[in-house]
């Protein structure tokens, strides 16, 4: 199978969970705005999103995508400390146009992951797998109340902190990741190199921002303003 | 106006890929800097042989750019660093300073293992060429020129990307020891072309196969390659590559 024996084929594979898990971003930071806005609304998403079988479905089709994603960058790392071969230059100078995300993507994976694990931990632990394992009482009653639950993880300072640093790590593997995405796929040209940069850029930074809004908006008041008052 | 310049240069010794190898150094004294860095280099051996020491070995050939056979990583960047690109036979001592330490090393890729001192094994990249970087011609006389046209702009493409004279500079520069630049802009030199499409998609996917076996590792669009390469060639070249051989695979 080319996807898998070949060196293009693996990097298809990165390249299209990539933009999927961006798409899926896409969704997830919008989804979050609401928070800003009603404490209502929001839960009913949340509600929609609990232990139904569509969501459940997405939610192993999202983990089999960051497997994959995953288990590929590890394969394709160690593929390429291989290639590299153990000699190391005494004297490198980084040419100037090769940035510092490209050389730090498995890095940079590393640390979303371990984001990811405390993300899990703060919110899908506590709704959708509460409701799996059909929890009584109080946490069977919080399971559906995502609002809750942002001003549980927000009212920490250390906690938004990491996020933000978690935040940070993603925009910083996405500046890279999406035009890389779109050139491994061969979507891309002399032309198109410079469009498709300003385009990613401008994307994965409201992208992220997105989500930094919403912990900040909660970490400063703990969404005790929601209504507009601040 | 021409100067002399004087500085240390620290060259890397290594007996065969098995060996460990280490650096040397040597002082150079009053070299004028109208001369090539291989010809600085020649002085360099002519001295190490005057002393009874054994010469510094590294590859060369053309000496004018075009033949790919210099190959040093000078100062951390793979042909030294010059403003538009240049191949080491093609880097002055004007771009060196009085009192710099220069600092001159092999291409480090596990691909290409090292002969001696400096000169490495490039032959993979033969290797890949054989696989299918040529157009099978199997009848008689030349065509004239004008039975197939082409247009301008394709032309000078297909020539940009065969100006690459298979240097392995990209796979030097390559922290992943990746050799998509050479062989994107190999499979497009034909890919560009009507003489070339036919074999198109039996080409990328032999030379992609080709460059797996052979080690070379998996691009992860650096573009360490794009800015050490003195033949400029671009990364547009690997994006076409990609599309050829996914299309292929498709096809399949
Ligand atoms: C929020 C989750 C993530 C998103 C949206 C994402 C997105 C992307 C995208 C779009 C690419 C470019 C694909 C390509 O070059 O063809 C990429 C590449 C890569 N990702 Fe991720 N990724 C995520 C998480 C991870 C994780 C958890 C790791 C694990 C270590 C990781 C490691 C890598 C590596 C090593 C590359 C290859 C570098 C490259 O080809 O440019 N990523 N990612
Ligand atoms: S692409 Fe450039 S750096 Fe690579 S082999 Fe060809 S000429 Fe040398
Ligand atoms: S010696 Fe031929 S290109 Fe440098």
């Amino acid at each position: 199978m080319w996807l898998t024996q070949s060196s293009i084929g693996r990097k298809v594979i990165m390249s299209v969970t990539g933009i999927a898990l961006i798409l899926f971003l896409t969704f997830h930071g919008c989804m979050n705005l609401v928070a800003l806005f009603s404490r209502d609304a929001y839960n009913t998403i949340c509600e929609m999103l609990g232990a139904n079988w569509y969501a459940v479905a997405a939610t192993v089709g999202l983990g089999a995508l960051v497997v994959l994603h995953f288990v590929y960058a590890f394969i394709l790392t160690l593929q390429n400390r291989r290639a590299r071969g153990a000699s190391r230059y005494a004297v490198t100078d980084r040419p100037g146009k090769v940035e510092w995300a490209s050389q730090n993507m498995f890095v940079l994976g590393v640390i979303v992951v371990l984001g990811l694990l405390l993300h899990l931990w703060d919110f899908w632990y506590n709704m959708m797998f509460q409701e799996l394992i059909g929890a009584t009482g109080q946490a069977h009653h919080l399971a559906a109340d995502g609002y809750h639950w942002i001003e549980q993880t927000f009212a920490n300072p250390c906690k938004t902190a990491v996020y933000v640093v978690w935040f940070a790590a993603i925009w910083f593997h996405l500046t890279h990741g999406f035009w890389s995405a779109l050139q491994t796929l061969g979507l891309n040209g002399k032309i198109w190199f410079n469009r498709w940069k300003v385009i990613g850029n401008v994307y994965v930074t409201l992208l992220m921002l997105m989500f930094v809004v919403v912990a900040i908006y909660f970490a400063a008041c703990g969404g005790a303003c929601c209504t507009g008052c601040c | 106006m021409a100067k002399n310049i004087s500085f240390t240069i620290k060259y890397w010794k290594q007996n065969g890929p098995k060996d460990k190898g280490h650096f040397e150094q040597r002082e150079m004294k009053n070299i004028p800097d109208d001369t090539s860095f291989l010809e600085m280099l020649d002085i360099l051996n002519e001295e190490l042989i005057n002393d009874g020491k054994e010469p510094f070995v590294f590859d060369h050939d053309c000496r004018e750019g075009i033949c790919g056979m210099c190959s040093l990583y000078i100062n951390g960047t793979p042909h030294g660093k010059t403003a538009t690109g240049a191949t080491t036979c093609q880097l002055y001592m004007r771009r060196f300073n009085d009192g710099d330490v220069i600092t001159v090393e092999p291409w480090r890729s596990a691909a290409f293992p090292v002969i001696k001192d400096c000169m490495v094994d490039r032959s993979a990249f033969d290797k890949i060429q054989a696989a299918g970087g040529y157009v099978t011609v199997r009848t008689g006389q030349p065509q004239d020129a004008n039975a197939i046209l082409i247009p301008k702009q394709d032309a000078d493409e297909a020539m940009d990307c065969a100006t690459c004279i298979g240097c392995g500079a990209c796979v030097a520069a390559c922290k992943n020891g990746s050799a998509m630049l050479y062989v994107s802009s190999k499979v497009s030199q034909f890919a560009l072309l009507p003489q070339g499409r036919p074999e198109a998609a039996k080409r990328a996917k032999a030379m992609v196969a080709k460059m797996d076996e052979l080690g070379f590792g998996n691009c992860t669009n650096t573009r360490a390659c794009e800015a050490v390469c003195p033949k400029n060639e671009s990364i547009a070249n690997i994006a076409r590559l990609n599309r050829e051989f996914i299309k292929a695979k498709l096809a399949d």
